[in-house]
């Protein structure tokens, strides 16, 4: 099938490029772009480790295809970090040991950046509900939660005390 | 690459969309959010020659309350009628379900539309429908037609929406300001589809049921109406022995899959338990 031309805004940067249009995000991001930090777990929506931010929301880039994200603007885990500065939530992850295999931390580092927006506060309950599509086998979730309140609480005081 | 290849169609109006689909008809896919039929694709469960993709219609994203109807359009995403005043307001009931269905990053893709179109037997929109006496819009390149929820759902991923057919938006009617609503789910982990759900609305009038309509899903083939069940309902006294004997006829009417998730004896049960505690939910609410 022909391809299609796309352009769009990844981590800031314009991208523009052919793809054939059954090629899914993921794929275009990772085997195309070189952007191996999303991961891929199940194609097919359910585990979230493809999890990217598209136009300001949490999306699984397993179900999306290129194409549809033609214009777009996406975040992805290579995206968080500031230089050489970790995000809060990467410092949570490390301090709060949010992970073991680190198989599903990029996509929960994206959807929790994404959550902290929708909600700069969370409770525990909240922040457990906002992952809920993210699974991870080895945590048991815990120190994810913990962690993602560690980065809630570091960027608030910063705010607050600016 | 997981799916296989396909034509991609991107119409920018309801008539491109239309006029794709009656060339194509039964080799041709709408792609609405994309939550299960890319899904499907990727495991090549489904291979569509031409894939319809219709999130650049914006004739498709109505959401608004017109002459005491609520209408919800195609392109309507989950998120967005779960998180919508509007639709608390003229549908309790959508808004009761909705923390019930999937994770944010699926609703935020996925749409209403595209789950009733897709009639998932677990799904908890089709009874939520058939309750609210929502009527499906369909659309071909020459026919309008409407068809209501009760008649829409015919088994597990059939309708009655024909394979030229677009599902161009619901209309369901602004329940009255006295009707009161309940809706219980079970499933292990909140967001995934339920083992049993129960939707309920109902109003009162002089201390007796004056109308109920119930629902549950995730029970057999398609969502299911509860008739006997509200027969034993309509004109009771509201309260715990008249739903417990509601629950009881509707235990015995319904015939539960079986499946690794569940045996039948524990979804009968799921469904009498979900059952009293949504009708105690909606007499809570029921306007005195
Ligand atoms: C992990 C996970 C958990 C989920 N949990 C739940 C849950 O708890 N409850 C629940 O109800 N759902 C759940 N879903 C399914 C979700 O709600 C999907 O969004 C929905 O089933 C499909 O909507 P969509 O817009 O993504 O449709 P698509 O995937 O784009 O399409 C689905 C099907 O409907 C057809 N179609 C779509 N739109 C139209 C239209 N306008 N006219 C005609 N045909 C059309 C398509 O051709 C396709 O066959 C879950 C999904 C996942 C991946
Ligand atoms: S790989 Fe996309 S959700 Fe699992
Ligand atoms: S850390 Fe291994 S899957 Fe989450």
């Amino acid at each position: 099938m022909s391809s299609q031309k796309i352009s769009l805004t990844i981590n800031g940067e314009s991208v523009e490029a052919e793809v054939e249009p059954r090629t899914l995000l993921i794929h275009f991001l990772r085997e195309e772009l070189n952007l191996t930090g999303s991961h891929i777990g199940c194609e097919t929506s359910h585990c979230g480790a493809c999890t990217v931010d598209l136009n300001g929301k949490s999306v699984k880039s397993c179900t999306v295809f290129a194409v549809q994200a033609n214009g777009g603007e996406l975040v992805t885990i290579e995206g968080l970090a500031n230089g050489t500065e970790m995000h809060p939530l990467q410092e949570g992850f490390y301090e709060a040991h949010g992970l073991q295999c680190g198989y599903c931390t990029p996509g929960m580092l994206i959807r929790a950046y994404r959550l902290l927006q929708e909600n700069p506060d969370p409770s525990d309950d909240e922040i457990r509900v906002g992952i809920s599509g993210n699974l991870c086998r080895c945590t048991g979730y815990q120190n994810i939660v913990e962690a993602i309140r560690y980065a809630a609480d570091k960027i608030n005081q910063a705010e607050g005390a600016d | 690459m997981k799916p296989a290849p396909f034509q991609y169609e991107r119409p920018k109006t309801i008539e491109g969309v239309l006029a794709v689909l009656n060339q194509y008809g039964e080799d041709s896919k709408i792609l609405a959010g994309g939550q299960s039929l890319i899904a499907m694709m990727n495991t090549r469960a489904l291979q569509p020659r031409v894939v319809i993709d219709i999130n650049r219609v914006p004739a498709l994203d109505t959401l608004a309350v017109e002459d005491d109807t609520l209408v919800i359009g195609a392109l309507v995403r989950h998120s967005e009628v779960a998180g919508s005043p509007i639709v608390r307001e003229a549908n309790p009931l959508i808004a009761e379900a909705y923390p019930h269905l999937a994770h944010r990053p699926i609703r935020n893709r996925g749409t209403l539309v595209g789950n009733l179109a897709h009639a998932d037997p677990a799904s908890e929109m089709p009874a939520v429908m058939v309750v609210g006496e929502a009527v499906m819009t369909l659309r071909n390149h020459d026919n309008l037609r409407t068809v209501h929820a009760e008649d829409f759902f015919l088994g597990p991923f059939e309708t009655a929406a024909r394979p030229d057919e677009l599902l161009t938006e619901i209309r369901i009617p602004v329940a009255p300001q006295e009707q009161g609503w309940g809706f219980r789910e079970f499933s292990p982990r909140k967001g995934d589809f339920a083992l049993a759900s129960v939707a309920t609305v109902m109003s009162v009038v002089d201390g007796k049921i004056a109308s109920v309509r119930l629902a549950c899903a995730g029970i057999g083939p398609c969502a299911c109406r509860l008739a006997d069940a509200e027969g034993i309902l309509a004109g009771a006294t509201p309260g715990e022995e008249a739903f417990a004997a509601a629950a009881a006829a509707a235990v015995a009417t319904i015939d539960p899959q079986e499946d690794f998730h569940a045996d039948a004896a524990y979804r009968r049960d799921l469904v009498g338990t979900l059952m009293r505690r949504a009708l105690a939910d909606a007499h809570g609410r029921c306007a005195a």
